[in-house]
């Protein structure tokens, strides 16, 4: 057995994992500097994870394993689909499971429970974000489906490794759908990792929020994993979204002299789509959460005007 | 063909002319003078295609026919007697302080831009510059429609305009997919939209888009000829703007516009091999001829109630070329021209009587025979003439359309029936309570132009008794063409 | 060859997402920039059509559409916009997430309605027929769904604009003569609106048309 596609899918996972909290102390570190505010420092997220972890954990009292599980289910599915996502390289030994439609599935099993948590203590402001989430997540998820199918049609497969692989490999061509669901892609990450038009990470103000509602009760460790979790939630879709759309610069399979130079260029994309998130969070306003519906059905829109330009315009000849 | 240049110049610069003077006390009579010169030019185009057969002028841009050329002598007739009874009329509404001076010279203007787009539709070789001419009709009238400026106009003129803009644009994509097929079939350029290329190539023609382009091509333009379902434009337009434009509407648009769907359908019958063109043109003609009637019995206004009429008539015109052969397109050319000189005359008598009594609501028109025999008896012959009456010309035509039905298909032939006989109920008694009955009108200063009415009826009544040699001859040419 | 015809495809796409962003926008302003946009666009692809093709008098088409759409006819409508003070939102008849939904259908219709005709083009662009005629059904539906006069004739006129790609897309434009032909009619078109308007405005105080629903088959 060989060792070295093993060992670089451990570490590809393990530096993404770890580089996690980063992304978001840099989008904040943007956001900051546009804002013209004096940021907390790239590492801040590190530091509040590091001080949560050595808090003790408060729980409530009617608390039910199920509670207790949630940090450790969400965190570990989004492990498991940080290291499916193709970062650095196709080919690793993962990545025969990296389906899109897996990945949706995925994501929407740790939703599932983030939700069942927030309602199982029983206060108010747990049921609402739940509520909510699920409001917003059923109507993204078609989207982000729709979206999915896009390159999928493009590569004749739903692999994310043979979409890389056909994108990024081959002579250079326009795509219009691809262009549709970009934009569309876009809108949905921004409704999924609670960001600003659909919910403002930044605030705890009961009338808006959505996903800080659903974490409100946990404290300590539990906290901690959540908030890992939900930087890794980023990266992931940053890193969807790259390997859908830019996909040039991932390493081939077994090119391992690659991976080095794979590693710098996903590093400049994830610095560039955060400041891009960051402008994209300042110039945008959040919507009412009844706009959300709205919101989302553009992007749906979107994905599946891309789709009809597809079928219509064939691939790009 | 020098005539071609008069035909088509006077109209455009007489616009232009009325333009700046259109507004003078002696603007109506221009406009009649320069109508009658027109009318001139028709006829000397008329003699010279008799004598030479048709012909193609200036690089092909124009081309006359024997369908065509009488079809502008028709529309240079009617424009000119409507233009003579316009004179007074329009002179009353200005007395009447319902217009003023600005929207005099508009009118003027637009009356002979209008006929210019007209006699340009029907001379043109061009398909496109076919289309383009018929929305320049539509430029031109859109206005006219809502001269009066009251809600009820304004009202009428958008639905006009949205109406026929969205109905033409279908008719822009139907020509689109013509030239489609026309270059696929070899045609270069500009001269692939020339009809007289498209007839002569025809059979080149590639079936399935040129399937595609009739259909569009038959609702763009039947929205203009007032094609259920699309006609509700029509009643709106001729019952609020002034009747001069009430009668050229029906008298000369209606007819063009169908032109346009003739046209088209030689082009169709000759690409495809099948009757699919004549079946869909029966079908609409068909139920615009039934849904118009029924809708007659419920209007009550004078002006409404005519303009229905002239729905119920292209219906059954168009459903007579729908069928197609030499006796059935005899008899729609036969319709076509009787129909428009009929309806025109109607639409003189009732804007005078309308013009009386201060109103078009029928229940408000009493007696007009007491207090104007003229109009009285004008508005009565007329209203029996275009119900079909033996011995005007329109029954000569409906009887030879429904002979042609009732042995080529039969099964249309009832719903025509039922159609005519609600539409004699419904018309015949408005109208006779209008006309006679308690008098309610008031006498007028202005004589009325009683002169355009009677010719128009005496041409027709001949039209039904005999229709002249070389008329015949004419008529059954430019049925042959139709095929 | 092939990019070009890659490029007109991409600008047909976005020809589309504006033909769905006039569905969805609610102000008169932004329509009208939309409508621009709509010329700019048209203007990109004539050219790149003539480029691509050689055929030389899709050049003057394309100076044509950029002169009157991108232009005049913006001009024109935003000046009508600020003479007669009309700010605000356009009501719609139908809201947004329906009136999408059925845009999507019309696209579907349209697709399939220009599949064979586009099959049997010679065209390099022959695949933005679909698109074209999508765009016509939308401004369609978007003159069905307003109820402002002025939002209604920008539908029509991007109507036009529709049928002006169509023509480019399957035959490289119709003959001169043709096109010329049908640009002045819609410039007339769009003063006889503008005069429309003020009559309407000057009768009614509003550029409502529920105003002009008297008329009815009785």
């Amino acid at each position: 057995m060989p060792i070295l596609p093993f060992a670089s899918q451990f570490l590809e996972t393990l530096l993404a994992v770890l580089a996690a909290p980063l992304l978001i102390g840099w989008v904040n570190q943007c956001r900051a500097w546009l804002q013209n505010r004096s940021a907390p420092g790239l590492l801040q997220p590190y530091r509040v994870i590091r001080k949560l972890f050595r808090k003790e954990s408060v729980l409530a009292q009617n608390a039910s394993p199920l509670f207790r599980l949630t940090p450790y289910v969400v965190f570990g599915s989004m492990i498991l689909a940080v290291s499916i996502v193709p970062l650095v390289a196709t080919g690793l030994p993962l990545s025969p499971v990296a389906d899109v439609i897996a990945l949706v599935g995925l994501l929407a099993f740790a939703r599932v429970f983030m939700a069942l948590a927030a309602m199982d203590v029983g206060t108010a402001f747990g049921s609402l974000g739940a509520r909510r989430e699920m409001l917003v997540a059923a109507l993204a998820e078609p989207a982000l489906l729709m979206v999915f199918f896009m390159p999928s049609l493009i590569a004749q497969s739903t692999s994310l490794t043979t979409i890389v692989e056909t994108l990024a490999h081959r002579p250079f061509a326009l795509y219009p759908s691809l262009a549709f669901a970009a934009v569309a892609f876009v809108m949905v990450l921004l409704a999924e990792n609670a960001r600003i038009p659909i919910d403002n990470p930044a605030t705890h103000l009961e009338l808006t929020m959505i996903h800080e509602a659903m974490i409100l009760e946990y404290s300590g460790r539990h906290l901690a994993l959540m908030e890992w979790a939900h930087a890794l939630k980023l990266v992931i879709y940053f890193t969807i979204g790259i390997a859908l759309f830019l996909p040039w610069g991932i390493a081939e399979a077994g090119n391992w002299i690659a991976i080095p130079l794979a590693i710098v260029a996903l590093a400049v994309k994830l610095a560039v789509g955060g400041a891009a998130l960051a402008v994209l969070e300042s110039v945008s306003v959040k919507l009412r959460i009844f706009r959300a519906p709205e919101f989302l059905a553009t992007a749906f829109l979107l994905a599946v005007l891309g789709m009809l330009t597809h079928v219509l315009l064939g691939a790009g000849t | 063909m020098s005539e071609l240049a008069f035909l088509l110049g006077i109209p455009l610069l007489g616009a232009a002319a009325l333009a700046f003077r259109g507004s003078q006390y002696r603007a109506p009579e221009m406009n009649a003078i320069l109508s009658g010169l027109t009318f001139l030019a028709a006829c000397a185009l008329t003699v010279r295609i008799i004598s030479i057969g048709p012909r193609t002028a200036m690089n092909e841009l124009f081309f006359v026919d024997a369908f065509n050329v009488f079809l502008v002598t028709l529309t240079a007739f009617i424009g000119f007697t409507t233009a003579l009874f316009g004179t007074p009329y329009m002179r009353v509404e200005r007395d009447r302080g319902k217009v003023g001076a600005g929207a005099m010279r508009l009118y003027h203007s637009m009356y002979q831009l209008f006929t210019f787009t007209m006699l340009l539709a029907l001379t043109t070789n061009n398909m496109g510059i076919l289309w383009v001419a018929l929305e320049g009709a539509t430029l031109a009238t859109v206005l006219l429609v809502s001269l009066y400026r009251t809600p009820a106009s304004l009202e009428a003129a958008w639905k006009y305009f949205i109406l026929c803009g969205v109905g033409i644009a279908q008719a822009l994509f139907g020509t689109i997919l013509l030239y489609l097929a026309a270059s696929r079939a070899g045609g270069t350029g500009g001269e692939a939209l020339l009809w007289t290329h498209l007839n002569a190539a025809k059979g080149q023609l590639e079936p399935s888009v040129v399937a595609i382009a009739f259909v569009f091509l038959l609702v763009g333009y039947g929205t203009k000829v007032g094609l259920a379902p699309l006609h509700n434009w029509l009643p709106d337009a001729h019952a609020e703007g002034p009747t001069p434009i009430s009668a050229v509407l029906s008298g000369l648009l209606l007819n063009v516009a169908l032109y346009a769907v003739i046209r088209c359908k030689v082009l169709a019958d000759g690409a495809l091999g099948t009757h699919l063109a004549g079946n869909l043109m029966m079908g609409f003609g068909l139920l615009t001829v039934v849904l118009s009637a029924f809708f007659l019995g419920r209007q009550t206004d004078i002006k409404r109630l005519f303009a229905y009429s002239s729905i119920e008539h292209m219906g059954f015109i168009t459903f007579a070329f729908g069928m197609g052969g030499a006796i059935a397109n005899f008899a729609g050319l036969l319709h076509m021209t009787v129909h428009s000189l009929t309806k025109s005359a109607i639409f003189f008598a009732a804007g005078h009587a309308a013009q009386k009594a201060g109103t078009q609501n029928i229940d408000d028109i009493r007696g007009l025979v007491h207090m104007s025999p003229a109009v009285g008896w004008g508005l009565m012959i007329g209203t029996l003439a275009i119900l079909g009456l033996p011995p005007f010309g329109v029954f000569a035509a409906e009887f030879m359309i429904l002979t042609t039905a009732m042995r080529e298909h039969a099964w249309a032939t009832p719903f025509l029936l039922v159609a005519l006989a609600v539409a004699f109920a419904a018309v015949f008694g408005k109208v006779q309570t209008m006309v006679f009955g308690d008098p309610s009108v008031r006498p007028l200063p202005h004589r009325p132009a009683a002169l355009p009415v009677f010719v128009h009826l005496v041409i027709v009544l001949i039209l039904g008794l005999y229709i002249p040699a070389h008329l015949a001859a004419w008529y059954r040419e430019a049925a042959s063409m139709i095929g | 060859m092939i990019v070009t015809a890659q490029a007109i495809n991409f600008i047909a796409a976005l020809l589309l997402l504006v033909a769905f962003a006039m569905l969805s926008q609610r102000r008169i302003r932004a329509l009208v920039n939309l409508f621009a946009v709509q010329g700019v666009l048209l203007t990109a692809s004539t050219l790149l059509t003539a480029s691509g093709t050689g055929q030389t008098h899709l050049y003057y088409s394309a100076a044509l559409t950029l002169i009157l759409k991108v232009f005049v006819l913006p001009l024109i409508l935003h000046r009508l916009v600020r003479r007669l003070q009309l700010t605000g939102d356009v009501e719609m008849l139908i809201n947004t997430a329906t009136t999408m939904l059925v845009g999507i259908v019309l696209v579907i219709v349209a697709f399939n309605l220009a599949l064979p005709i586009s099959e049997f083009a010679g065209t390099i662009t022959r695949g933005t027929l679909g698109i074209a005629l999508a765009c016509v059904l939308l401004a369609f539906l978007m003159m069905i769904t307003r109820r402002k006069a002025v939002a209604q004739v920008i539908g029509f006129l991007s109507m036009e604009n529709g049928l002006f790609f169509a023509a480019t897309s399957i035959t490289y434009g119709m003959p001169m003569v043709v096109e010329l032909g049908i640009g002045l009619d819609v410039l007339v078109g769009t003063f006889v609106f503008g005069v429309f308007f003020f009559r309407i405005r000057e009768t009614f105080d509003s550029l409502d048309i529920h105003h002009l629903e008297r008329l009815r088959e009785r």
